[in-house]
């Protein structure tokens, strides 16, 4: 016990007298919470769309306000060229070009029936698919207007229609910052703990002090617990932070309670410090441990479930989520912000990130030879 | 191992794959005697030491290190001994006085026993204000000298010097080995590894290893009889000559 409260007193000074670490723990925080939820964004607003008109009709300047109305679009050009129109998105100046042909309302008028042409500047995909989303849906509603105006509605629809009412449980308005914040607070922890403690034991190999440490009688588990409970603690300060900046910026207050994150962000920070101190034990140099925990780090965040839902990846993917503890705490965040899930609720994940934790620690204290 | 010997080395063997860095070695070291490890840049030296500290796994051989077996009482041997590695090992961003109670509370000295410690350094090493100061801002020479009292925390029974001057000026040399001779008066066998053949004079029994053997031990008077020296350092080149394997 008192070994151990030698190591902490001999890390806890090292921390404080290294302002790079102090700084980060400040400055990552608030970057990370300011701009992330505000820049990375799914919603596709500002779509530049060119509109093609060959018809100059009524009909054709209807729909053209009906889509520009939106906050959605953005309308680039009004042309009578497709070739010019080709020629805007050959020069990225425009991501949808909308085409109506000649005979537009007349054949809507005549034959019931008209023709619109769509093309969509693939290059970013996620523009081009949203965007070709929300303007179908927009010339489907012009499409009842349409049948409105013109059909004497009978008293009872001809053609059934099924109109669905949607209640957005837990995220009533849809708030997109309600569902990122939680997550990017787990990145936020997940990247503070993971790097500090990956590159701690490395840097006592390089400048060789770990081999005076070796030397002594000190017990494997005493110096490793040494250097886990200081990033710990920094962990949760982190942690801290983060929430208190999520709640002044963002308004988001947890609607469970916060003891019940905490709980959860205690045993997941084990878990990853543990990942942290075994990758560490396994570099030799800091710029090894920093390329390998760097490696393991993107790969756990870009499948922990943020930015893409882990439901909808392939069947493989999935199967390597289980053995990845950020999508866990992302879902616990999700969980008990949004939902006001309690510590029963988060049962099964509390106890899988324990397992984590016992074994990640457990090949820390393992990998970690005196003798070698 | 009989009462009299310390350290107690059989056919000692360390290979890294199918290079043997060391050989073979046998030797005994004895109670509150300074031994001496003389060798070429490749010899071996610091690899046989390293085994003898328990930082390295033997391949082969048997050792006992202060009555402990080098298997199976690796840990037990490390709190009857200090050790001093060739790089520089204290913490540069904790004070002397920090590095001292670090260090201390490891080998799990009390309070008392550290400010006590702490006291006495300051006082042999003239350090005054300086103890509370980072050991980066510390001369190389006070370095060593720190490193050593440090490595002597625990008043161990052997302590490992791994060149311990090199790159340092005559005079703190001459007082480096000062310490040396304290603490051998105290009765803790130094174990020192050097290059300086001048100081292999000051040893009682030195080993001159080449090429991962022990080729010659002795008093230094000794071997200046049996290969016809004037010096340690005509003894030396006379025997490191045939060795085949060197730093380049």
């Amino acid at each position: 016990m008192r070994t151990l409260l030698i190591l902490l007193n001999k890390e806890f000074r090292q921390v404080f007298r290294n302002p790079a670490i102090l700084r980060i723990m400040l400055v990552v925080p608030t970057v990370m919470l300011l701009v992330m939820p505000l820049a990375a964004d799914y919603e596709v607003r500002n779509v530049k769309l060119c509109v093609v008109d060959y018809d100059h009709s009524d009909y054709g300047r209807r729909l053209i306000n009906k889509i520009t109305a939106t906050s959605y679009f953005h309308l680039v050009d009004y042309t009578d060229s497709y070739d010019k129109a080709l020629h805007y998105i050959e020069e990225e100046e425009t991501d949808i070009i909308l085409q109506l042909p000649a005979s537009f309302e007349k054949d809507l008028v005549r034959e019931n029936q008209a023709k619109l042409f769509m093309a969509l500047n693939a290059i970013n995909g996620v523009k081009a698919n949203l965007g070709g989303v929300y303007l179908r849906s927009i010339i489907n509603d012009f499409n009842q207007e349409v049948r409105q105006d013109w059909i004497q509605l009978p008293r009872y629809n001809v053609q059934p229609i099924i109109q669905i009412v949607s209640n957005n449980w837990f995220n009533p308005q849809m708030n997109y910052r309600f569902f990122m914040v939680p997550g990017i607070l787990v990145i936020l922890v997940t990247m503070v703990g993971g790097f500090l403690s990956a590159l701690n034991i490395v840097k006592e190999k390089e400048i060789g002090t770990i081999e005076q440490i070796n030397v002594t009688p000190i017990r494997k588990y005493h110096f490793v617990l040494g250097k886990l409970i200081p990033f710990w603690i920094l962990g949760l300060v982190v942690l801290t932070i983060g929430m208190g900046l999520a709640w002044a910026v963002y308004g988001i207050v947890p609607a469970g309670n916060v003891l019940t994150i905490y709980a959860f962000a205690a045993v997941f920070l084990l878990a990853v410090l543990g990942l942290g101190l075994l990758l560490s034990t396994m570099a030799n140099t800091q710029q090894q441990a920093m390329l390998l925990s760097f490696f393991v780090m993107i790969l756990f965040i870009l499948l922990g479930g943020l930015y893409t839902s882990i439901e909808s990846m392939p069947k493989w993917a999935q199967a390597f989520t289980v053995f990845n503890p950020v999508s866990y705490f992302i879902e616990v965040m999700r969980m008990v912000i949004l939902k006001g899930s309690s510590l029963a609720d988060i049962q099964r994940h509390l106890i899988i990130m324990f397992g984590f934790a016992v074994v990640l620690n457990g090949l820390a204290v393992w990998n970690y030879r005196k003798r070698s | 191992m009989s009462t009299n010997t310390v350290i107690s080395v059989k056919d000692l063997t360390k290979r890294f794959g199918s290079f043997t860095a060391v050989d073979h070695i046998t030797f005994d070291v004895k109670p509150g005697e300074i031994f001496g490890f003389l060798g070429a840049n490749g010899a071996g030296k610091t690899t046989a030491m390293r085994m003898l500290c328990g930082l390295s796994l033997p391949t082969a051989g048997e050792a006992t290190v202060a009555g402990f077996d080098l298997y199976r009482d690796a840990e037990k041997i490390k709190q009857k001994i200090g050790y001093m590695s060739q790089r520089f090992s204290l913490y540069e961003d904790l004070t002397i006085r920090e590095n001292i109670r670090f260090y201390g509370g490891i080998y799990g000295l009390s309070n008392q026993q550290i400010k006590d410690k702490t006291a006495e350094m300051t006082r042999n090493l003239k350090l005054g204000k300086e103890v509370d100061s980072l050991v980066k801002s510390l001369p190389l020479g006070w370095r060593q000298k720190l490193s050593f009292s440090v490595a002597m925390v625990h008043n161990p029974r052997i302590v490992f010097l791994d060149e311990p001057t090199g790159g340092v000026d005559p005079i703190t040399r001459r007082e480096f080995w000062t310490l040396i001779y304290e603490a051998a008066n105290k009765g803790t066998t130094v174990f020192v590894t050097t290059h300086y053949m001048d100081e292999a004079e000051y040893c009682n029994r030195v080993s001159i290893m080449v090429d991962g053997r022990i080729e010659a031990m002795g008093s230094p008077g000794e071997l200046k009889g049996k290969y016809e020296a004037d010096d340690m350092a005509d003894v030396f080149l006379k025997l490191a000559r045939g060795a085949k394997r060197s730093d380049n």
